[in-house]
């Protein structure tokens, strides 16, 4: 029985076994709802075994959306914990290990393979290619991080999840702090999920810079696709240092290294240094796709060009290097000296300066146009507002001198949400409503999405904004509960308001999706939006091969150029199309990758040692496999373009 | 013959043992620990250099640009990271 007891959970609570009852349900209902409905067979080979970027895409889309909940319910209980003094609805156990998951769970599981299921689905398709550069590796990146998740996700259930927080800070989360297994789940789900994320930086780079239609140089590419391509370039130089980190820290958990402890030579502040060197470029990773984003429905739906287009490039360029140079400002007050402070406090307040060019260039490219109020347009609309408002606090936060009051405090959870909620989730839903004609060939319900997004905004501000003034008057973040004398109690109360509120939002997304496939019409354009970009030039939803020809392309909004001054996009006829062939072999090796991190985090050699010869062994069959893919003849493409046509 | 002979090769080659023997010395000979490190990370980064440039063949094709900018990016990044990293941990704490 000793060697099962490890597996138990640490805490528990009704709660948590409730949850485990709920895991076990779910997981009986798809087998059972798999066999009879025989789809185990259209799962592998639809799904499972695709290299397809648009299907990948969609794969990242339902993870994210389902990890949004994950995160949300985190986000409610804390709310409900703290919406009144003295509160006993959770333990402080059970409080740390929810803002802890809450954290990862929203950054690592939610925003990245959000703004990766837009880059999969976008870039192929905005700049004329048939596919990313290495399909099947973009499958392995896929179930990295979806394994990589899915072992973050047991660990509630099984040993205990992480409790030292989202930074996981040392020595806190050493071996003498920590003592469940939580902190191994953080360090090797995010290793795993980490590795793919790579993977991806490296592939979209390589798709971006060798696989662009003829005639598109890199100052005709439209701006989701600039904007993915710097943060991939961002993604590439700073996961090393995330990987690195983890590696280190695994290291000093399981086999006793002194990397991050207090003594021996070990260093704890150097987890919280290599951490940040990760975790500021991190949040440019988030921010600059969903920038590409409301470039992109900011100039559609204002049916103007966007307004400087080279300053646009210029800043992100900028930003991607400036995000390499701030990272201390995330603990001014570990007791490095005011030269070093200062200097971290200079460059950040200069960061502000490329964003706010960005502002400007939004605001001026509406100037004058004939604004339509759609739903992404409300999203990006409400953006510009809500997020200056985050980044006037962020600079607020940069003044060294001022953080000893801020740090550690609501004021700072009230910043980076500000910036995160309105920046990156509502980018992400406005590119969610704005590309899913694209991939299902209906529209979401316009109406339901502007209810969507307004209760978003109002949940929003009444859910943070109390907690800038709780924060500044001392409501340290992390705390489980407070004392009523604090007087913080009713403005926790209106915070839980406010996320009650942004909870129906996020309910309501799922019931457009719900409504819309049910009620929408079928009927619609491969154009609804009358946009300006090439991704919008080919079906919906979009076939196999992306293009029946490649197309050419003469400026930045090739299809708009096409539309109104009569460029030519599709030149000469059909021929033979060269795919990849699908392979299960990225799916495989993700769950083996999973089997090896379960089997590490809980110290269990031999499966770990078996697991990493298997995942050798998958390396090495495909360094020697052929696979020269698959054609698609000219007969077939005539025939799918002729049906696609029709459906119009 | 000329042609045949891949003379740049065959001098890289050298020229990298040659910064082998340099960093191997430091072991052998007694010196300073200073002066030892600075040895070993001048020859580290030419080491890395000329591996680049003559063995895998940075700079012989049209992709040039986007490789000497990845190079010189990575470079500038690892600088800023490790400098940064020894003012706020050591030199100024």
């Amino acid at each position: 029985m000793e060697f099962f007891e490890r597996f138990a959970v640490p805490h528990p609570s009704p709660a948590i076994y409730a949850s485990m009852v709920a895991i076990g349900l779910v997981m009986i209902a798809l087998v059972v709802g798999l066999t009879y409905f025989k789809k185990w067979g259209y799962l592998w080979r639809e799904w499972l075994t695709t290299v397809d970027h648009k299907r990948i895409g969609i794969m990242y889309l339902i993870s994210a959306l389902i990890m949004l909940f994950r995160g949300g319910v985190d986000a409610i209980m804390m709310r409900a914990q703290l919406s009144a003094p003295e509160n006993t609805l959770l333990d402080s156990q059970h409080y740390n290990e929810i803002f802890t998951t809450h954290g990862i769970v929203m950054i690592m599981f939610m925003a990245m393979p959000f703004i990766f299921a837009l880059m999969n689905i976008v870039i192929p398709l905005q700049i004329g290619a048939r596919d990313v550069a290495f399909p099947r590796l973009n499958a392995l990146s896929f179930w990295l991080f979806f394994m990589g998740a899915m072992l973050f996700n047991i660990s509630f259930v099984i040993g205990g999840s992480p409790d030292a927080g989202w930074t996981s800070y040392f020595p806190l989360a050493g071996n003498e702090f920590s003592t469940s297994v939580g902190t191994n789940y953080y360090m090797i789900a995010l290793q795993i999920s980490g590795i793919g994320s790579l993977m991806t930086g490296i592939n979209m780079i390589t798709t971006v810079l060798r696989m662009r239609a003829p005639g598109m140089t890199l100052m005709k590419m439209p701006m989701f696709t600039w904007s993915s391509f710097i943060a991939n370039v961002i993604i590439v130089f700073a996961f090393p240092v995330l990987t690195v980190a983890l590696a280190m820290g695994t290291m000093d958990r399981l086999f006793g290294t002194q990397f991050f402890t207090m003594e021996n030579g070990g260093m704890d502040m150097l987890w919280a240094n290599l951490f940040w060197v990760w975790g500021h470029p991190e949040v440019y990773i988030l921010i600059l796709p969903a920038f590409g984003i409301y470039s992109e429905v900011i100039s559609t739906f204002s049916r103007r060009n966007l307004y400087g287009y080279k300053s646009m490039v210029a800043s992100m360029v900028v930003i991607s290097l400036m995000s390499f140079l701030v990272w201390a400002h995330h603990f001014f007050t570990m007791g490095q000296g005011a030269l070093t402070n200062s200097i971290f406090s200079i460059t950040t307040m200069a960061i502000a300066v490329p964003t706010g060019v960005k502002i400007f260039n939004w605001l001026l490219t509406m100037w004058k146009g004939k604004i339509e109020f759609t739903t992404p347009m409300l999203y990006a609309v409400l953006f510009i507002p809500l997020f200056t408002l985050g980044g006037v606090t962020g600079v607020m936060l940069a003044m060294s001198a001022a953080d000893y009051q801020y740090h550690n405090t609501m004021f700072l959870v009230a910043h980076f949400h500000n910036v995160i909620i309105p920046g990156v989730v509502f980018a992400m839903l406005a590119g969610l409503t704005y590309y899913w004609p694209k991939l299902f060939g209906f529209m979401l319900n316009e109406k339901i999405g502007k209810w969507t997004a307004w209760l978003l905004s109002i949940g929003f501000l009444l859910a943070f904004m109390p907690m800038y003034i709780t924060g500044l008057d001392g409501q340290a973040r992390r705390m489980y509960t407070y004392s009523e004398a604090t007087g913080f109690g009713p403005l926790n109360m209106v915070s839980f308001v406010g996320s009650g509120i942004m909870a129906i939002g996020f309910a309501l997304i799922v019931y457009n999706i719900y409504y819309s496939t049910r009620y929408a019409s079928r009927d619609i354009s491969s154009d609804p939006w009358d946009a300006r970009t090439l991704e919008w030039a080919t079906h919906n939803p979009v076939p196999e091969y992306n293009f029946a020809v490649l197309p050419e392309v003469k400026s930045s909004e090739a299809l708009w150029d096409a539309k109104k001054k009569g460029h030519v996009l599709f030149k000469g006829k059909y021929e033979e199309i060269h795919m990849p062939n699908n392979s299960g072999a990225p799916f495989l090796m993700s769950v083996i990758f999973f089997i090896w991190g379960f089997a590490l985090i809980f110290s269990l050699w031999i499966p770990a040692i078996i697991a990493t010869l298997g995942i050798f062994a998958f390396m090495t069959h495909r360094s020697f496999e052929q696979d020269h893919g698959h054609h698609i003849s000219v007969k077939e493409i005539e025939e799918t373009e002729t049906k696609m046509r029709g459906a119009k | 013959m000329k042609e045949l002979f891949p003379a740049k090769q065959v001098i890289g080659f050298a020229f990298s043992l040659l910064l082998t023997v340099i960093a191997l010395a430091v072991y052998f000979l007694d010196m300073p620990f200073a002066v030892g490190m600075t040895i070993l990370l001048v020859t580290a980064f030419v080491q890395a250099g000329v591996q680049l440039k003559v063995f895998m063949h940075a700079g012989e094709t049209e992709d040039k640009a986007a490789i000497y900018t990845n190079v010189y990016y990575g470079l500038i990044i690892a600088l800023v990271t490790i400098f940064g990293t020894l003012l706020a941990m050591v030199w100024d704490m």
